[in-house]
């Protein structure tokens, strides 16, 4: 048996997740990315005394969807609390987190692996604010301080120590990325920080019911980074171990330039953070009506619409699951389906030729300018024979994107409808059959599979015109 | 050494259960060296050695007074989580209030035209 087998990892993820709002958490400067470092300041971020903060209701809102997202009971009585400790980049000495409080607790997300479902589940989200930035490459002597994204309101999703593999991580953060996308609260990017993934990584004996020693690593700025940083951190514990060595407690980093983790910090002694109530914010309560308030807003969530897809549109496991990847696709499908019947059709163009479109041109289904109906129609007249589905995609499309116009009367504007003329039709039969006599000769004396070349030969003399299926029969009558 | 009056011991008995953590800290730890060491540096204090023998005289008596808060029966108490009676003050999500760049940094003791200095910190 490998070495490995032998144990099995325990893993609970931190995930810091920026809220979109407008302003800060507690005063009214931006939370705008790239800003010029420290123009989004005010008194009160900057740690002033005398100034006075004030809680933001949008961001109380957003973590409330979140919480009811996930499941969540949510908190009817909150308050925050000042957590206390020294760095440079937290102006007032102490972060404003709720510690006694989280306004959401309990809860899960449910992913699909490669051994089924599976409830990640949750031990709280709570709300806090963001540090400012520091900089260390400025200067030789001195760090530099952007106070920028000082104050800036996150929620900080909290996993029970429950997942046990890598691809269950990347499954659950995949999945959490789409659902705080989805309900709006958070843009979801992990590249300029408005999602951070923090994971407690730690072994032990299969059949052994104690925890091990955690290690916490920080700085994975990508969900592919995460699944990296957790296998190799589990194969170095086991190695470590197996060696006769010992896991110590420590805060390590994942350094993406060579897939490995290395030590920041030894976590002997716990720290001292002194937490309580801040007494310049007043406590917020929420009551049973605001909470069911906030839940009729919620919009359908991915895997409620992924079922009606399936349900009651009749799309298979992979299309509904593509279609709902971002809300805005899920929507776009929902709204062409209320014109056409032709479901499956919709999901064709939708994850092909239209998708395809939109990357080309760094567009998404958010702003797509291609309207449900102009596609509805579109799906119509393919459907009706009047024009191919090649033709459609290639020649209508990309002018439909900008126009929108009748997907008819342009397919007859650019002598693009499909001719089942059965003269005109005729001719380029004849043609055909006339060109290819050694052909001709080889189908009559039993090769039966020329009949598409032949076919093909007529579509490109028509230019994409002709009836596919009347030239296949005219071509079976006439070679009979 | 004052007397805790009854407005006093009923904020107390409010404030019971927060309060739990800290006494836990106060009454079961011997005011030492270690513990005056521990509050400086958490505090970001400096002070002489000498200094630290009346500090530590000083604590002990303060600690000595808020341990009468320890004979309040507070039993059946509802725990007071915030002082303030005051719920839901809260803003609209609006963009108001910045201060210039300049503003913001003339105050510090060491800056540039964008940035406050500080001294080097090891990435974190």
């Amino acid at each position: 048996m490998n070495a490995a087998d032998k144990y099995e990892a325990v893993i609970g993820l931190e995930v810091h997740a920026q809220l979109q709002t407008n302003s800060k958490l507690f005063c009214g400067d931006s939370i705008a990315f790239g800003a010029e470092p420290n123009t989004h300041v005010s008194p009160v971020t900057l740690g002033h005394p005398g100034t006075l903060p004030k809680t933001n209701k949008k961001a109380v809102e957003f973590a409330v969807k979140i919480g009811l997202a996930c499941n969540c009971a949510i908190e009817e009585k909150n308050y925050f609390a000042r957590k206390n400790y020294f760095y440079p980049d937290l102006p007032k000495g102490y972060q404003i987190s709720q510690h006694t409080t989280p306004i959401c607790k309990g809860g899960f997300v449910s992913i699909k692996t490669s051994e089924g479902e599976k409830d990640i589940l949750l031990n709280r989200i709570h709300m806090e604010e963001d540090a400012g930035k520091s900089i260390h490459d400025v200067y030789d002597d001195f760090s530099c301080i952007d106070l920028n994204r000082a104050g800036t309101p996150l929620v900080e999703i909290v996993t029970e120590p429950c997942i046990s593999s890598s691809e269950e991580a990347f499954q659950y953060i995949t999945e959490l990325r789409r659902l705080v996308r989805w309900i709006g609260i958070c843009d979801g990017n992990m590249e300029e920080g408005s999602l951070r993934c923090d994971a407690n990584i730690s072994i032990r004996l299969k059949g052994e019911k104690k925890l091990g020693t955690k290690v916490e690593v920080k700085n994975l700025n990508s969900i592919r980074n995460v699944k990296k940083a957790i296998d190799y951190e589990i194969n170095r514990m086991i190695e470590l171990v197996e060696n006769g060595g010992t896991i110590t407690q420590q805060t390590r980093s994942f350094d993406a330039g060579n897939d490995t983790t290395f030590a920041i910090r030894d976590k002997e002694e716990a720290n001292d953070y002194r937490y309580f109530a801040d007494p310049d914010l007043t406590p917020f309560h929420l009551t049973p009506s605001y909470i069911q308030s906030i839940k009729e807003q919620l919009p359908a969530l991915p895997q409620q619409r992924m079922l009606q897809l399936k349900k009651e549109f009749g799309l298979n496991e992979y299309d509904a699951e593509q279609l709902c990847d971002e809300k805005a696709t899920a929507e776009f499908f929902i709204a062409v389906a209320q014109h056409t019947g032709n479901y499956k059709a919709i999901a064709n163009w939708m994850l092909g030729p239209i998708r395809q479109h939109l990357n080309e041109t760094h567009a998404t289904f958010d702003h797509c300018s291609l309207q449900a109906k102009t596609l509805a129609a579109l799906i119509s007249i393919v459907d009706e024979g009047k024009v191919n589905f090649s033709v459609a995609s290639s020649k209508l499309l990309p002018v439909l994107f900008t126009t929108n116009a009748h997907p008819l009367q342009l397919a007859e504007e650019l002598n693009l409808l499909q001719v089942s003329d059965t003269g005109e039709l005729e001719n380029w039969v004849n043609t055909v059959i006339t060109n290819m006599p050694d052909k001709v000769a080889e189908y009559k004396k039993g090769k039966k599979g020329l009949i598409g070349l032949f076919v093909g030969e007529v579509k490109k003399l028509s230019k994409g015109k002709a009836d596919p299926k009347l030239v296949t029969e005219l071509l079976q009558q006439k070679l009979s | 050494m004052g007397k805790i009056t009854s407005g006093a011991v009923t904020a107390y008995k409010k404030m019971a259960l927060p309060l739990a953590s800290i006494q836990l800290f106060l009454f079961t730890m011997e005011v030492n060296d270690q513990l005056i060491e521990n509050l400086a540096h958490l505090s970001r204090l400096r002070f002489p050695a000498e200094e630290k023998k009346s500090l530590q005289e000083d604590l002990q008596k303060m600690i000595a007074f808020v341990e009468q808060l320890q004979e309040v029966d507070t039993t059946g108490v509802e725990p007071l989580l915030h002082m303030s009676d005051n719920v839901n003050v809260l803003r609209e999500d609006e963009l108001k209030g910045s201060c210039s760049r300049q503003e913001a940094l003339q105050n510090a003791p060491s800056h540039d035209e964008v940035f406050f200095k500080v001294p080097k910190v090891i990435r974190k």
